[in-house]
Parts: structure tokens; sequence; C-alpha cells
């Protein structure tokens, strides 16, 4: 494990929620790479099991980064890890949300939705792909993952059960 | 689409700290329904139109989709006092809750049943985002350039594992450039 430098990730991680369209599981590869491979602050292990957590817990899914600060270093990783999403969120959006209340049909901001969706699609599913690889260790694992998928994409279940049901089958040794 | 605009113009920061509390306390596997069942089902602040509106824009812009709508509504009804009080309201308790279950991991993640448990749910969990994937690409239009961006997307930060910053630096401006021209 690197000497852990909150400054640094506080500004990597700034950085990355101002480029952060499309909501957090766009940059979800991004923290894997700077916490994981670059500064091997966390295992791939570790990493997935703090976005299970987060998922468990009731809140917004971002809540995997206050989690991880909290891991690195406690309330100063909380900080490090969570003001930065905030500062995007008050600044950018106020004054974009204030300018298109006054020009809600410009051709830019059409040719931009258009134009990063696909991208934002793209980004999602690199992070959908990289933590599938983190928690499945064996054709059991990928078995899980992917019977999860067809079941969503079928059924409107609510995904608690779902987690329930991946609970038990750990816990009886399965996968 | 009938429902009853609410021109409900003002709305005290308290009340918006309280229903942005009880969203996103209630949010299990994700924000964005609660959120809209808050909003606009029980406090009809929102009609069903401004609700997609906002929500396309939170996406749009940098940041947790639903705390940038949560930003906007929290302003629009009650200006800055009122974007504040949302924010708290909504990112502060998941906040405790997130870091007492660190708490409690930290304590107990070490027995064996517990990790079992993880282990089970991070794969259902790594399933249930794939899913939410499949379900947004069928959004795409039935044309190869939007195909191709995504693909570039995903093999350059997932596959090769560049750095985010530099991809979206070299791609958005392409993508977004290839749009505009395609509206002419």
């Amino acid at each position: 494990m690197d000497r852990l430098d909150l400054g640094a990730l506080f500004l990597h991680f700034l950085a990355l929620w101002f480029v952060a369209v499309g909501g957090p599981s766009t940059i979800l590869p991004d923290i894997h790479r700077y916490v994981v491979e670059v500064h091997h602050l966390l295992t791939s292990e570790q990493f997935a099991e703090i976005y299970t957590l987060a998922q468990v817990a009731p809140g917004p899914n971002v809540m995997y980064v206050t989690l991880m600060g909290w891991y690195l270093a406690g309330w100063a990783g909380v900080a490090a890890t969570t003001i930065p999403l905030l500062v995007p969120a008050t600044t950018v959006t106020l004054l974009v949300g204030h300018l298109n209340e006054r020009y809600p049909k410009a051709r830019i901001s059409r040719a931009i939705r258009s134009g990063l969706t696909p991208i934002t699609i793209g980004l999602m599913f690199a992070s959908a792909t990289i933590l599938m690889r983190a928690v499945n260790h064996d054709w059991r694992g990928y078995s899980i993952t992917l019977l999860t998928v067809a079941v969503v994409l079928r059924k409107s279940w609510n995904p608690l059960w779902l987690l329930a049901a991946g609970a038990l089958l750990g816990i009886a040794g399965i996968v | 689409m009938n429902q009853a605009a609410p021109h409900k113009v003002r709305v005290s920061p308290w009340a918006l700290f309280l229903t942005f509390s009880r969203i996103s306390l209630s949010s299990f596997g994700g924000a964005l329904f609660w959120a809209r069942r808050g909003l606009v089902e029980q406090q009809r602040w929102l009609t069903e139109r401004e609700f997609v509106d906002l929500l396309t824009l939170g996406q749009l812009l940098p940041g947790p989709n639903v705390l940038n709508l949560t930003v906007m509504v929290g302003h629009r009804f009650a200006g800055w006092t009122g974007a504040a009080a949302s924010v708290a309201g909504y990112l502060g308790w998941p906040c405790l809750v997130v870091v007492g279950m660190g708490v409690l991991y930290q304590h107990y993640g070490a027995l064996p049943q517990v990790q079992q448990a993880l282990a089970g749910m991070s794969k259902v969990a790594a399933g249930l985002l794939l899913a939410t994937v499949v379900k947004l690409a069928t959004v795409l239009p039935r044309h190869w350039r939007p195909w191709l961006f995504g693909m570039i997307a995903f093999a350059g930060v997932g596959v090769m594992r560049w750095p985010l910053l530099w991809i979206l630096a070299a791609l958005a401006p392409c993508a977004v450039l290839a749009a505009w021209k395609e509206r002419d």
C-alpha cells in the first residue's frame, strides 16, 4: 500500500466530478485505476466490497466514494472524497439550470445531449465489466452475475431481493 | 398527462429538507425511482414533464444526476437556502449511514459469514449495473455513429484502461460536433 496523499486524492476526485457526465458509474473505472492500479491503496476485491456495501445501504449509489474515503482515512477521507462531488453540482448545475430555463431549446444543448449520451453509456458499460471481473473468479460467479442481468431485464422485482439471494448463496458456500 | 400543474411557487427549506431526506433514506438500489415518486406523485412540486426535463439536464451536467436534480429543485423553490437544505437532506443521512456500515464492517467484516454474504451480493450488484446499462443502451438510435462513440469510450476506459480525462477530452468534442452537423 502506497502512502496516502489526501490532497492529491481530493484534487483527483474534484477533476473527475467535473467530467462525470452521466453520473457516478462513468467515473468508477477511473477511480478504480487511481485507487487500485496506480496507488495501490486498496485491492480490487476491497474496492468491489466497498461498492457493494454502499449499494446495500439506503441512499444514492454514489456514496461508495464516501465509504471509500472512510476506509482510507476516516472522516478526513470522507471529506476528501465527498466534498468534490458537491462542487460541480453547486456551480455548473446552478449556472446551466438557470440558462436552461431561459433558453430551453437551443441547438447546442440538443447537440451536446445526443453527442454525449452514447459516450456515457459506453463508460457505464466499462464500469460494469470492470466490476464484474473484480468480483468473479470462476464460472459460478459469472453465472450469478449474468443470471441477475437476465432477471432484471425480464422482471421488475425489487433489487433488494436479488441482493438478499446473493447473500444467501454466498453464506451457503455456493458462490 | 393531465396532472394538475402544481403552481406552488415557494416551498420552505425545511419541507425540502424533509422530502429529500425521505427520498434518500428510502433509496435502496438507486435513488431515481424514489425521487420521482416523492417529487411528482407525493408532493406534486413538479409535473411529470418538468421532472423528466430536470433529470435529463442533471444527466448531462457533471456530477451525480439525481444530486443535480436535487440542487435545481431546491434552488427553484427556495433559492440558495433551499438548494442547501435539499442537498443536506439528500446526502447527509446516507453519508452517516454509509460510515456506520463501514464501522460495523470493520468490526464484523472478518467474520467468514459476512465475507461470504458480501461476496455473493457483489456478484449480484455487478449484474444490476450491467442490466441497467443494457436497458439504457436501448435508447440509442439505430445508427452506426453513436454506437461507434460508445464502443470507443468503452474500449479506451474499460479495456485499455486509459485515464478518463484524456478519453473525454479527445472524444467528447468530436461526438458533440458530429451530432451538431447531423441536425443540418
